[in-house]
């Protein structure tokens, strides 16, 4: 069955997210992908949002996490401080995977959503953290959507919005932030993850038709690939559940 | 204070007199739901300047009234409205030209330190940002802030957990409070006295509303004081806070007020388009916000046809069948 990258990214991220786990999730591929886990794979995944909605129908897909599609038929219908408690709560913090995107990524899995360049006289200026960087210090673990290019994946950014494992294996530790940290990078070419031990980024695998020595072209920093796969396609009822039962309007995908 | 003042107002009446040029501003709701925009509206029409204003993700709102040359300081976490406009545009350029000073911090953060407000307390603790350039950089300068007594001398401030470690927990971030002048939400349904009841979510209003000197409420529906008193597990803010109380139907177009009306593509792409260029977004605004009156005239210039395709469903709370491309 064919299929787009983007159905392909969605379906990787998805595949991340197991039962029991509260989704965090922000606009656009993130959404999808949470509702794609619900739909697919993890039916006990609960969808959870940063302006205080828990457990969301979404009958319909949402465009923005204030949307009023989110409000429709939730556990609770709270506010910003609602959800943010949530997260940094000694019980189901833990239990809470955050998606999150950025402009750049470094090796450490560490986020900047601010700017490009100077913060005082950016050259770009992007949205800001909003919820990410609270999700990226709080949570046990968060999926990173990125796409490949060198300008994205730097030796070092240009601003630190959301904190991934900082400067090392310590960095969250000295810092003074919870344990946790990001745990996959889903990608246009390939899904990376982390060593446990050095916390850097690895190449856990590649999507077909595109090799190792592509991904690291596409990057400032070198990463390892030696454990690295090709990544299985998705299979026809992953695309089918995505299609009709997440985005029948296509609306992102 | 009398108990039962009468606190309504027209909009026009309520901005003249609240809003003055160079105001600490703070406005409800989030990205593309609840901004009170008809009150952003009449702020651009009035022309104020200089507004400092406090937001968390106030998307429309906040773009507009940067467009419209309102705005020189902004606390911000994001600015944005999701699928329509992942940046705010009008923020964007107004950043890059460095023709406004922005401080950015965290949804959290922004929504603790009106919480903090709201309290009373100078601040309040979080684990949020340890580690980040959220802590490490700062928009306003040293100077700035020594110079500005409405605004603390640090942005943020990082302290050792004074109770030894207790809650597994070495360190806070501690985010002062907010005070705004003028706090603006929009809300479902308001009584006379300023009673409010706000469904869907709730988002920061309530601790945005309580954390401001003036408190400027403008509603879907006005009712008379018994009405609200009758349910009152259903509200959210009593009157004591509310300083004016305007009806203003539609009030947050073209965002969305759930269980009433949905956002509208049609405005949210035009916008979009026009925000891009800078004659094009004088245009914009000469078209939709300044040569109208009153929001009512801004309705009848957009027509009920439009108006008609967001109403929302009784089913679920927004257009069901809405063209959102």
């Amino acid at each position: 069955m064919e299929y787009t990258l983007k159905e392909l990214m969605t379906i990787c991220a998805a595949r991340e997210i197991n039962n029991g786990d509260i989704v965090f999730c922000g606009t656009g591929i993130s959404m999808l992908a949470a509702m794609a886990a619900k739909n697919i794979n993890a039916p006990d995944s609960v969808i959870f949002f940063e302006t205080g909605a828990i457990d969301s129908k979404l009958a319909h897909i949402p465009l923005a996490v204030a949307d009023p599609r989110i409000m429709y038929h939730t556990s609770a219908n709270g506010g910003l401080m609602d959800a943010f408690c949530t997260m940094q709560n000694p019980f189901v913090g833990q239990r809470v995977v955050g998606i999150l995107g950025a402009a750049q990524i470094d090796i450490y899995g560490n986020l900047n959503s601010t700017v490009i360049g100077d913060y005082n006289a950016p050259d770009v200026r992007f949205s800001g953290s909003g919820g990410a960087c609270d999700v990226a210090s709080f949570v046990s673990r968060s999926i990173i959507f990125m796409k490949m290019e060198k300008r994205k994946f730097k030796k070092k950014l240009d601003y630190l919005t959301s904190p991934g494992y900082l400067d090392g294996p310590d960095g969250r530790k000295k810092a003074g932030l919870p344990p946790g940290g990001p745990d996959k990078v889903i990608t246009d070419m390939g899904v990376m993850g982390f060593d446990p031990d050095t916390k850097q980024m690895i190449l856990l695998g590649w999507f077909p038709g595109i090799t190792p020595e592509q991904i690291l072209d596409n990057m400032e920093f070198e990463i390892q690939t030696d454990r690295a796969v090709e990544i299985a396609v998705p299979t026809q009822t992953e695309l089918t559940l995505l299609r009709e039962k997440c985005d029948p309007h296509g609306l992102i995908l | 204070m009398k108990t039962d003042e009468n606190k309504v107002m027209r909009l026009k009446e309520a901005v003249e007199k609240y809003v003055t040029n160079g105001c600490h501003l703070s406005i409800g709701g989030f990205t593309l739901n609840r901004n009170p925009m008809a009150a952003v509206h009449e702020i651009i029409r009035q022309r104020k300047k200089n507004l400092h204003v406090y937001a968390h993700s106030n998307g429309q709102g906040v773009d507009e009234l940067i467009g419209g040359g309102c705005v020189s300081h902004l606390e911000i976490a994001y600015g944005g409205t999701g699928k329509f406009m992942p940046t705010c545009i009008r923020f964007r350029k107004a950043v890059e030209a460095q023709t406004l000073m922005v401080e950015d911090y965290s949804n959290f953060q922004m929504t603790l330190r009106f919480m903090a407000g709201a309290m009373g307390v100078p601040f309040l603790p979080t684990r949020s940002s340890l580690g980040t350039d959220i802590i490490n950089k700062w928009g306003f300068s040293e100077n700035f802030r020594k110079e500005n007594p409405r605004i603390p001398d640090e942005k943020l401030v990082v302290m050792d957990n004074p109770f030894d470690g207790w809650c597994d927990t070495e360190k806070v971030v501690l985010v002062p409070a907010i005070n705004p002048d003028v706090t603006i939400i929009h809300v479902q349904t308001a009584d006379v006295r300023g009673n409010c009841r706000m469904e869907g979510l709730t988002f920061a209003d309530v601790e945005q509303a309580k954390a401001s000197r003036v408190l400027i409420v403008t509603c879907e529906d006005l009712v008379d004081e018994e009405y609200l008193k009758t349910d009152p597990d259903r509200n959210q803010i009593p009157f004591i806070h509310a300083t004016a109380v305007v009806k203003v139907p539609f009030g947050a177009y073209p965002t969305a007020c759930f269980r009433y009306y949905d956002y509208d593509p049609v405005y949210m792409n035009a916008y979009v388009r026009a925000a891009h260029d800078d004659k094009e977004f004088e245009q914009f605004l000469n078209d939709m916000v300044y040569p109208h009156q009153t929001h009512a005239d801004l309705l009848d210039h957009v027509g009920r046809h439009r108006l008609e395709s967001i109403r929302a469903d009784r089913s679920c709370g927004y257009a069901k069948d809405l063209d959102r491309k």
